[in-house]
């Protein structure tokens, strides 16, 4: 139980994906500049991070290490995670379609965002169980979400600041980020 | 054709195509060796994957701590790119285009494991100093979106000219951050283990915060900011 919470609180402020590890940065700066977007794409992250690591660490416990298949994990996860989303959205479009409506758009670009492809590499290089791999990927996502709901925030309201021309758009908002990732150091030696 | 940065969700996919093939044609009327040229030096400025198309920006931030590092990763992203590039640009006609995205995703990751196999093997040092972000050159936006942009509808020789243009563009961007940021933050230069040279007095007391990840955000954007005041970059 300890060892779980040391993993949530570590993925979540520690060795969070964006400022500590640079992963999912396109989206990130991407759909950073509404609130309600960074909300919407937070939570389409976190969702498709606990399906996607579910399938593949039981892929990788029962399949790849009993069969010595484990250097074929790159091929095998990235198509894994390509038709899950395909699924999540056919599913969320059928059952629910308010919410479909509200993180659409963001559901297909999932696939190419690095986070999901490096937590499950993560968990089979750190031979997670798959209880692990789920803690792992929850604080993975609440991270992710607590980034970027921070970050849009803040963006939100640079909008109406004067920033000096050359600086506006990507250079501030990395700037900003710097400045966020400065601020998430003082988590260090936490755990 | 730059308007398809976005793969999975680019309204104007269908609008770029005729575009993109009467460039073919162009290029294909002229001698092909200027058009070869064309392709490999436009990779490097005009569309630059990282400062000009932002592409691809995980690696450039997270690897650019030692010039060794970026080295090193510039070359394996050049390596997948061409391999994936010329094999996407030899099966473009006969891959149906319903599932072009799903066999492009599998070329790359193949190219991506030989990649990852091959420097655990020979470079080991390079591989544990890489770790996650050699694998993740499979969900690298810059190799996808050649393939998607440029070698599913060019010929072969032409979308090897465009791998190594990119390519190059990637590793110059990827060398100008880690310049910066690994002769302030250690106050010298160590490429592959030999010291190039060193500062006396700030090699003593490096301002180590260019090389911790806050650092990295800091000098790319600064980055950005003077190229775009040299008008390299484009304003918003």
């Amino acid at each position: 139980m300890n060892n779980l919470f040391t993993i949530f609180i570590g993925m979540v402020l520690i060795n969070n994906m964006i400022l500590a590890k640079f992963l999912g940065l396109c989206s990130f700066f991407g759909v950073s500049k509404k609130l309600s977007d960074a909300f919407s794409m937070g939570i389409a992250v976190t969702l498709v991070l606990l399906i996607a690591s579910v399938s593949t660490s039981l892929i990788f416990n029962y399949i790849l290490v009993p069969y010595e298949l484990v250097y074929m994990n790159i091929v095998i996860y990235i198509l894994v995670i390509a038709s899950l989303v395909q699924i999540v959205e056919v599913i969320i479009k059928r059952t629910n379609i308010a919410l479909y409506n509200a993180m659409g758009i963001y559901l297909p670009l999932i696939t190419t965002n690095c986070i999901v492809m490096a937590i499950t590499l993560l968990n089979s290089s750190e031979n997670y169980s798959v209880l692990e791999s789920v803690v792992n990927a929850l604080g993975a996502g609440v991270g992710y979400t607590l980034v970027i709901i921070i970050m849009s925030g803040i963006r939100e309201k640079l909008d109406l600041a004067d920033t000096p021309k050359s600086m506006r758009g990507l250079p501030i908002a990395f700037l900003t980020a710097a400045l966020l990732a400065l601020a998430f150091v003082g988590f260090n030696g936490m755990v | 054709m730059n308007d398809c940065k976005n793969i999975d969700n680019c309204p104007q996919a269908e609008a770029c195509s005729p575009k993109v093939q009467e460039q073919d044609k162009k290029t294909g009327d002229k001698k092909s060796g200027s058009g070869f040229i064309k392709e490999l030096t436009k990779g490097i400025i005009v569309v630059n994957p990282v400062f000009i198309l932002i592409l691809g920006l995980c690696p450039v931030l997270a690897i650019t701590n030692t010039v060794t590092n970026a080295l090193g990763m510039s070359a394996g992203v050049l390596f997948v790119l061409l391999g994936s590039n010329i094999i996407i640009s030899s099966i473009r006609k006969v891959t149906p285009s319903m599932v072009r995205i799903p066999v492009f995703i599998v070329v790359i990751a193949t190219f991506v494991t030989i990649l990852s196999l091959v420097i655990e093997a020979y470079v080991p040092a390079l591989h544990k100093s890489l770790g996650i972000y050699l694998p993740l050159i499979v969900v690298n936006c810059i190799v996808l979106g050649r393939a998607e942009a440029f070698a599913s509808k060019n010929p072969v020789l032409l979308s090897a000219a465009d791998a190594i243009g990119e390519g190059i563009g990637f590793a110059i961007a990827l060398l100008i951050i880690s310049l910066i940021r690994e002769i302030i933050g250690t106050g010298k230069l160590e490429i592959f283990g030999k010291q190039l040279f060193e500062i006396p007095g700030l090699s003593e007391h490096p301002l180590i915060f260019f090389i911790s990840p806050p650092g990295a955000f800091l000098v790319i954007g600064v980055t950005m900011a003077i190229l775009r005041l040299a008008g390299v970059m484009k304003y918003e």
